[in-house]
């Protein structure tokens, strides 16, 4: 087997085998189990990055094997795969210190951080899945590999939760299934391929491909919390923080966004896409639910579910990058894969400094916590600036692709949508921020602890600072040659310039 | 091959004389080998395709002949498997001072016995009596606890079990009678035209077949005769013995159905099929008792077989042969799933000494590695992948969409969600935390490994099925040398 064919195996494998090594190993061996999970994160970081490089040189990844009669098992690194891979493999790089900071003496961590692993595999299996069949493997894998991780606390709320996530996203998967198992028995196995498959498909086709188009994106949007499918994301709220930032920023939303991207540009193929008229409603949901998402987050005190229906918003963006129909549009869409998961995790990262440290969950207990926790509230402002859009940070990057993407193909309406969602982002994110710097501490913290001379653990502390520095620099350094935005430029110049 | 069917009768014979201990070392001695005769009629198999053997040099009209092809030898090789497992596990978990469970070796050989006829019979006549051992064995094993209520549970299905037998002979009888042979090939090459005592002679045998295979709505005396006896005799009953009759009853379809057969019957039989998914799935979802749930379970799971019926009636060959493999993966997940299933509950019964499903809280935390093992045959159960249970499902899909029986798609994913339905249902309860105090009794590892790799088994099978359905489809020589088979 060559080296080409042996990474994306190898990427796979390292979180995998963290899985079982770590299932294996005693309640009671932390330090081997810490040491364990950072080499296999590390290791991984190295991996995707060697990937990353040889894609961007031209470098064919791929490996597969017939799995069933007419269906193999696939996986292929191409541009949109690394954009996904490297976010993971970064990210969970720092979910994974801040978990073991997070669940520092509590129960039951070697089944958390062994299903922890499991959910990352499936992650990178998705991001490398080379045909819709290995992606919905992987898909399925990562809902079932996420529920200990819902009800990780055990209580009645939490498996209330469990039970409405797994109705969710297994309802989804069902759904997906159905279209994923009727395109194959019209069109045999697809690999994804840039410009699609069905580009001057027979006419007689375009009503059943129409419907499974439906059905592919139906199932997709449970994942990636669109609307009207969105319930289970505010709800599973109750998971640990580093939990929540991994659902949220980089595993089971993205899991659905990506898969629309997939489905839109590498199955179908844009042009087909677009000629079947359906990116236009696409387009429609996705704003209402940018819009929706944003309202509803104004009415949360509750401080993770605010951030949870701000995911709801912020993810459509992509969705609606993808469905502009234009290059620049989805530049756009693609980066903010890409710099809303940096934002989001920074964002449940402090969320969860803030009540492991004073026990605050709620946003009208978080007056005055600028003073007491500096550098976590300056995180948490950076990253809830750049959900606004404020410049140079990340999100600005993304809105600006997004509205000159919109202007360019005429769909006006979309930059309205736009600026109207980044007031709505301004309206629920400003007053936290207020609260933090610029009222007095009403009441005693709720449930306060000390840690030495940082404001709270050290790997609690680390992580959002340097997610933070991240996206500071890839807003400021977007059109440098190795920014995310110049990674999504290549897949786009890829996609269109087949 | 005589091999296969002579040692487990030797060792029935042997191990009669012996206690349960005595018993159970020469019962692992006699697995071992089993296990490796096996694997020598595999490779066998896979050096020079499927064969016939006459036992004895006698040839067919006097003689019991015997037949292995792909599909055969795959289910004397699962067999191995699932029976090894259970053996050793019933090793293990049975309660060595029973006076009574010293019964056990015998009637787990003669069961094995009974299984490697049905996968090898090449004659009706044959495929009845290993059936009646099979059903006698099963009853005997059922009733092994000695309890009222496993008593009432084995009585039930000695009847159940004995009136499907004499509708299947009553069949036999009626073929016999207007044939004058039993054996299936013979039978299939004089077949031309399609007469009503014919077609009552396959509908009683399918009946007779259905009902001790527990088709809904004859599946009555499955779920307290699986759900009451000792685990690893659940797992061997779920994961095995109905599939004998299944395979009879799908093997006289595939031969005779094209003839025999109507669109109308392929029909009601697959709608009986999916009626008993969702109904199976959900009394499963309604059941207080863990091995109810996993019975019930299996109910519903023996529906999806019954799809065979439809998807292989009057469609073309490439569309019946997706059905015919995902059928069989389908019989082959199931068998290693549910084994590892009921291997696995009887564990956690064990340690949490209730039966009921709502005394698992907190089993998650302290015996995490039990609830594992139930889990992963949870997945395969559910039809996710990658198990056997998700190939299965995807090949069916195929069949379905294939023939333009869309009606069977929705059953095969509504059955998905029913079963995920039952499975996080017992999820649910184990993940719940009560308190800090671990008074659970622990399992020692070798009970709580044998479920676990039977569970990774079916999980992985769904990577390997390509392999595997390419054993399924080795050719049939009707010439191949006698001599060389006997092993």
């Amino acid at each position: 087997m060559t080296a080409t064919a042996l990474l994306p195996l190898l990427a796979l494998l390292t979180s995998l085998l963290a899985a079982v090594v770590i299932f294996v190993l005693p309640e009671s061996s932390h330090r081997v189990r810490i040491l364990v999970n950072l080499m296999a994160a590390l290791l991984k970081l190295v991996i995707v990055a060697l990937m990353t490089w040889g894609v961007f040189h031209g470098v064919d990844f791929s490996v597969s094997f017939t799995m069933l009669p007419g269906v193999s098992f696939m996986l292929r690194a191409d541009a949109l795969a690394m954009l996904f891979a490297g976010l993971s493999a970064v990210l969970w790089l720092f979910t994974t210190i801040y978990a073991i900071g997070y669940l520092e003496d509590s129960p039951n961590r070697s089944r958390f951080f062994g299903f922890f692993s499991l959910c990352v595999a499936s992650t990178m299996g998705i991001a490398l899945a080379g045909n819709m069949f290995t992606f919905f493997l992987f898909y399925e894998m990562l809902t079932l590999s996420t529920y200990p991780l819902v009800v990780h606390r055990g209580t009645e709320k939490a498996l209330r939760a469990g039970r409405n996530y797994i109705s969710y996203t297994l309802g989804g998967g069902v759904v997906l299934l159905l279209g994923i198992a009727w395109l194959h028995g019209l069109a045999g196995d697809l690999a994804f391929r840039e410009t699609g498959h069905f580009q001057g498909a027979d006419p007689a086709l375009h009503g059943q491909l129409t419907l499974i188009f439906i059905l592919l994106i139906a199932g997709l949007g449970v994942k990636a919390g669109m609307f009207p499918v969105h319930g289970w994301l505010p709800q599973a709220m109750v998971a640990p923080a580093p939990v929540s930032a991994l659902l949220h920023a980089v595993a089971v939303v993205k899991a659905g966004a990506f898969g629309i991207v997939r489905v839109v540009y590498d199955v179908y193929g844009i042009d087909f896409a677009f000629m079947l008229g359906l990116l236009q409603p696409l387009a429609w949901l996705a704003a209402f639910t940018i819009l929706y998402g944003s309202v509803r987050a104004m009415a949360q005190i509750d401080l993770k579910r605010r951030l949870a229906f701000s995911t709801i918003s912020q993810v459509s963006y992509i969705i609606l990058g993808v469905a502009l129909f234009g290059p620049i549009g989805t530049v756009g869409g693609l980066v903010h894969l890409l710099h809303q998961g940096i934002m989001k995790i920074t964002l449940f990262f402090c969320a969860g400094n803030y009540a492991e440290t004073l026990g605050v969950h709620r946003v009208d207990e978080l007056d005055g916590a600028g003073a007491r926790m500096p550098a976590t509230s300056t995180a948490f402002t950076l990253a809830a600036l750049g959900m606004i859009g404020v410049p140079p940070l990340a999100g600005f990057v993304t809105k600006w692709m997004l509205g000159t993407g919109a202007l360019a193909t005429g769909v006006e309406w979309a930059v309205v949508v736009l600026l109207l969602s980044s007031l709505l982002n301004a309206a629920y994110f400003l007053p936290i921020v207020y609260r933090l710097w610029f009222c007095p501490v009403a009441a005693p913290w709720p449930g306060e602890r000390r840690w030495g001379r940082l404001e709270t653990s050290a790997w609690l502390f680390w992580p959002p600072l340097i997610t933070t520095l991240m996206l500071v620099l890839v807003g400021l350094l977007a059109a440098t040659a190795f920014s995310p935005l110049s990674w999504a430029q290549l897949i786009v110049v890829r996609m269109y310039l087949p | 091959m005589a091999g296969l069917l002579f040692t487990p009768l030797a060792w029935a014979s042997l191990s009669l004389l012996l206690d349960f201990r005595k018993g159970r070392c020469v019962s692992w001695l006699g697995m071992v080998i089993q296990v490796l005769v096996s694997l020598a009629l595999w490779y066998a198999v896979m050096e020079r395709g499927g064969f016939s053997y006459a036992l004895g040099g006698w040839e067919a009209p006097l003689g019991i002949a015997l037949r292995v092809d792909g599909l055969a030898v795959t289910f004397v090789l699962l067999t191995a498997a699932v029976a090894t497992a259970c053996g050793l596990h019933a090793g293990f978990y049975l309660d060595a001072c029973k006076p009574w469970q010293r019964y056990f070796w015998p009637l787990f050989w003669f069961l094995w016995a009974g299984l490697n006829g049905v996968w090898l019979g090449a004659d009706l006549f044959n495929l009845y009596v290993s059936l009646e051992l099979i059903s006698l064995a099963a009853v005997g094993l059922v009733a092994l606890g000695g309890e009222a209520a496993a008593l009432r549970a084995a009585l039930r299905y000695l009847f159940a079990a004995l009136l499907g037998s004499l509708a299947y002979l009553l069949g036999v009888a009626l073929l016999y009678g207007r044939f004058g042979t039993l054996s299936l090939a013979l039978i299939d090459e004089q077949l031309a035209s399609c007469e009503p005592a014919l077609i009552v002679a396959l509908l009683l045998m399918l009946a007779g077949l259905a009902l001790k295979t527990a088709l809904f709505p004859l599946h009555g005396w499955l779920p307290p005769a699986h759900g009451i006896a000792r685990s690893p005799v659940s797992a061997l009953l779920s994961g095995l013995v109905v599939k004998a009759s299944f395979y009879i009853a799908a093997r006289l379809w595939l031969e005779l159905g094209d003839r025999l057969g109507s669109p109308w019957l392929a029909q009601s039989i697959g709608a009986l099929g999916a009626a008993a998914v969702v109904w199976g799935s959900w009394l499963a979802f309604r059941q207080p008792h863990l091995k109810q749930v996993v019975a019930y379970s299996s109910v519903a799971q023996i529906g999806y077989l019954f799809l065979l019926f439809p998807l292989t009636f009057a469609v073309a060959e490439p569309v019946s042969l997706l059905a015919q493999q995902g059928i069989t993966l389908q019989v082959i997940s199931h068998a290693l799933a549910k084994a590892a299933m009921f291997l696995a509950a009887g564990n956690l019964i064990l340690s949490i000494r209730s039966k009921r499903v709502d005394a698992l809280a907190g089993v998650s935390h302290f015996l995490p590695f039990s609830l594992f093992s139930f889990g992963l045959a949870g997945v395969s159960l559910m039809g996710l992948p990658p198990s056997g249970g998700f190939a299965a499902k995807w090949l069916l899909l195929q069949a379905s969409l294939a023939s333009g029986q869309w009606w069977w798609v929705g059953v095969l994913l509504l059955g998905g969600v029913l079963a995920a339905a039952y499975v996080f249902r017992i999820y649910r309860a184990s993940f719940l935390e009560v308190g800090d105090s671990d008074d659970f009794y622990h399992p020692p590892q070798s009970l709580e490994a044998i479920p676990m790799i039977l569970a990774l088994l079916a999980l992985g099978l769904g990577l390997v099925a390509e392999p595997v359905l390419s054993v399924l489809s080795l050719p049939f020589e009707v010439t191949a040398d006698v001599n060389e088979a006997q092993l």
